[in-house]
C-alpha cells in the first residue's frame, strides 16, 4: 500500500475514431506518480492532454498497455482518482454545502455528524464558510473552483487530478489560486496530477514535470524541480526556476515546431516564433 | 465579504423592477382599452368608420356584457369544463411525456425504437385527431381531453428529451468518479439537469394544450353538458349573434391561459431555488 509509485502509465495507447480515420492520440506514454508529491504534465496544446486526464480518472481505457492505481488496475471511474475539471463541474442545483458531501452522501460510507463537521471544516479551509448555502451560479470563478476542490478532498482520493484547474480565471484570481494552492498542499502531502498548459504554474507547484511530446502524446522529459519549500509565487524570478523554464521551453518549442514543419510554406513565421522564444 | 452585500442590493433593486414592471403593465392594458374604445366610437363621434377595430364592440359594451354573463351559472360552468379538461389533458401529458422524453434521452434501444413514429406523429396537428378520437374514445368528453393531451404531449417529450441529452457530460463523469451508479446519475443528475427543461416545455405545453381544447369544444359541440366549455360558450355566442359575447369568451381564455402559465411558473420557481437570484 505504501510503495512510493502510487501510479504507475506503461506503455499506454489510445487511439480514437473508426478502423480507417483512426487516430493515435497516446502513444507508448509511460510515467509514474509518487506518492505525496506533486507531478505536472505540460505539453503543447492539443497534445492530448485531456486523453491522459480520462485515461487516470478512467473514464477511458487504454486500447494498449496498463495503468495501476495503488498496484489495481484502473478499470473505470472511481473516487481514489478523482478529477478537478477545467470549467467547473459543480452541480449547479446544488449549494457548496451540497455539493461537497455530494461524493460520501452517494456512498453513505460516512456517519452523517461526522461527515456535517468534515465538510464544514473542509469549506472552511477552502474559505468558503459564508457561502455553504449559495449556488455555484453566485460563487465567482475563484470561488467555484475552490468549492471543486473542497468537493474533491472531502472524497480523500489516493491521486487527485487537476485538469487545468485554473484556467479561464483572470490573472489575478490565478495568482491568488496558486498561492492558496501551494499552502493547501504544503500544508497536509497529498498526491497530485496537475495538468496545465502553464510552464510557469507548472514549475511553482510541482515537484516534478513531466514534459510531453507533441500529438500522439508520449513522454519527452522528466524534470525534477528542487525549489525549496515552502515556495511562493516570487520564486519564479530565481535563476535556478529560470533555468527549468528554458530547459522546459526548449523541448517544448521542438515539439510545437514539428506540428509545423512538412508544410514548408510557413518557413517566416517559423523564423519569427524561435526568435520569440 | 463584498458579495453578499451585492446580493442584498440586488434583491432591492429587483422588487423595483417587479413593481415598475406590474405599472408598466397596468399601463399598456389601459391604453389598449383606452385606444379600442376610441376607435369603436369614432364612427358615432366623427362619423369615420376606423377599419377593422370600428367593428369590434368597445370594452364597455364587452364589460357591460360581462357584468350580465358572470351571473349565469352556465359561464362559469364553461369555465370549470375547459379548466378540467386543460388540466387532465395536460397532467396525462406530464406523466407520460416526461418519462418518455427521459427514457429516449438515456436509453438509445429505446430512442432507437420510439423515435421514428414520434417524429412522424408529431407533424399531426392535434385537431386532425378530432374525428378519429371521437369514433375511438366512448364519450365526447374523453375524445376532448385525448386531443387535449396530444397538443402538449409532443412539446414536453421534445423538452425533456433535448433538456436531457444537453446536460454537461462532465457532470455525470464527476458523479460516476464520486461512486455514483446508474441510478444515483438519473436520480441526482439527470433528474434535476432536465428541471428547467421540464418547466419550459410544460409552459409550452399548456399553452397549446388551451388552443387544442377550444378548438375541440367548437368541434364536437362542447360535449354532452350544459354550458360546454369556453370554446363552446364563444361558438354559441357566435351562432347567436351575439358578438360582445364572444369577445367575453375571448378574453376569459386568455385570462384562463395566462392563470394557467402563471401556476406553472411559480411551481418552477418554488422547484428550482438555484434558479432564483437572477
Amino acid at each position: 500500500m505504501n510503495q512510493p509509485d502510487v501510479m504507475i502509465l506503461d506503455n499506454v495507447s489510445k487511439a480514437f475514431g473508426e478502423d480507417w480515420e483512426r487516430e493515435t492520440v497516446v502513444e507508448k506514454l509511460s510515467l509514474t506518480v509518487k506518492r505525496n508529491q506533486l507531478t505536472a504534465i505540460v505539453g503543447p496544446s492539443g497534445c492530448g492532454k485531456s486523453t491522459i486526464v480520462n485515461l487516470l480518472a478512467g473514464f477511458e481505457l487504454p486500447d494498449e498497455g496498463t495503468i495501476t492505481l495503488d498496484g489495481k488496475p484502473v478499470t473505470g471511474p472511481s473516487k481514489n482518482s478523482l478529477v478537478v475539471f477545467q470549467e467547473t463541474a459543480l452541480m449547479p442545483w446544488l449549494t457548496t454545502y451540497q455539493n461537497v458531501v455530494f461524493g460520501p452522501e452517494l456512498r453513505g460510507d460516512m456517519p452523517k455528524n461526522e461527515l456535517k463537521a468534515a465538510a464544514d471544516k473542509i469549506i472552511e479551509t477552502v474559505g468558503l464558510r459564508e457561502f455553504r448555502d449559495k449556488y455555484p451560479l453566485q460563487l465567482s470563478g475563484g470561488m467555484q473552483r475552490r468549492a471543486e476542490l473542497a468537493r474533491a478532498l472531502i472524497n480523500q482520493p489516493v491521486v487527485m487530478i487537476m485538469d487545468e484547474p485554473f484556467r479561464g480565471l483572470d490573472a489575478m484570481t490565478r495568482q491568488l489560486m496558486q498561492e492558496f494552492y501551494l499552502r493547501l498542499c504544503e500544508q497536509e502531502s497529498r498526491t497530485n496530477v496537475f495538468v496545465t498548459s502553464e510552464l510557469e504554474e507548472a514549475i511553482i507547484l510541482a515537484d516534478s514535470i513531466v514534459v510531453l511530446s507533441n500529438k500522439p502524446a508520449s513522454v519527452r522529459e522528466v524534470l525534477q524541480i528542487d525549489l525549496p519549500r515552502p515556495r511562493n509565487l516570487d520564486m519564479l524570478s530565481s535563476p535556478e526556476a529560470y533555468e527549468y523554464k528554458r530547459q522546459a521551453m526548449e523541448i517544448l518549442h521542438e515539439e510545437a515546431m514539428k506540428s509545423f514543419s512538412g508544410t514548408g510554406t510557413n518557413s517566416d513565421f517559423l523564423e519569427a516564433y524561435s526568435r520569440m522564444g | 465579504m463584498a458579495q453578499s452585500s451585492k446580493n442584498k442590493k440586488d434583491g432591492k433593486l429587483k422588487s423595483l423592477f417587479t413593481d415598475l414592471t406590474l405599472r408598466r403593465g397596468v399601463f399598456s392594458i389601459v391604453i389598449f382599452l383606452v385606444l379600442w374604445e376610441v376607435g369603436f366610437r369614432f364612427h358615432d363621434w366623427f362619423g369615420i368608420m376606423v377599419p377593422f377595430i370600428g367593428k369590434i364592440d368597445a370594452p364597455s359594451l364587452v364589460a357591460a356584457r360581462w357584468s350580465e354573463v358572470v351571473f349565469k351559472p352556465g359561464y362559469w360552468e364553461s369555465w370549470y369544463l375547459s379548466f378540467g379538461r386543460v388540466f387532465f389533458g395536460f397532467m396525462v401529458a406530464q406523466l407520460v411525456g416526461i418519462p418518455v422524453g427521459l427514457l429516449m434521452a438515456v436509453n438509445k434501444y429505446f430512442r432507437g425504437m420510439f423515435f421514428p413514429p414520434f417524429e412522424i406523429l408529431r407533424p399531426i396537428p392535434p385537431l386532425a385527431w378530432v374525428p378519429a378520437s371521437i369514433i375511438f374514445w366512448p364519450t365526447t368528453e374523453l375524445s376532448i381531453m385525448f386531443v387535449t393531451f396530444l397538443g402538449a404531449f409532443y412539446t414536453i417529450v421534445i423538452n425533456v428529451l433535448g433538456g436531457a441529452r444537453s446536460i454537461d457530460v462532465q457532470y455525470l463523469r464527476a458523479a460516476q468518479s464520486m461512486g455514483a451508479t446508474q441510478w444515483d446519475l438519473f436520480r441526482k443528475i439527470i433528474l434535476p439537469g432536465t428541471l428547467p427543461s421540464i418547466f419550459i416545455g410544460a409552459a409550452v405545453g399548456m399553452g397549446i394544450t388551451w388552443e387544442v381544447v377550444l378548438a375541440a369544444e367548437m368541434i364536437s359541440g362542447g360535449g354532452q353538458q350544459s354550458g360546454g366549455g369556453l370554446g363552446f360558450f364563444i361558438w354559441s355566442s357566435y351562432m347567436g349573434g351575439v358578438m360582445d359575447q364572444v369577445i367575453v369568451g375571448m378574453i376569459s381564455i386568455g385570462l384562463a391561459g395566462y392563470i394557467s402559465s402563471s401556476l406553472i411558473r411559480y411551481v418552477g420557481y418554488i422547484s428550482m431555488p438555484w434558479k432564483r437570484m437572477f
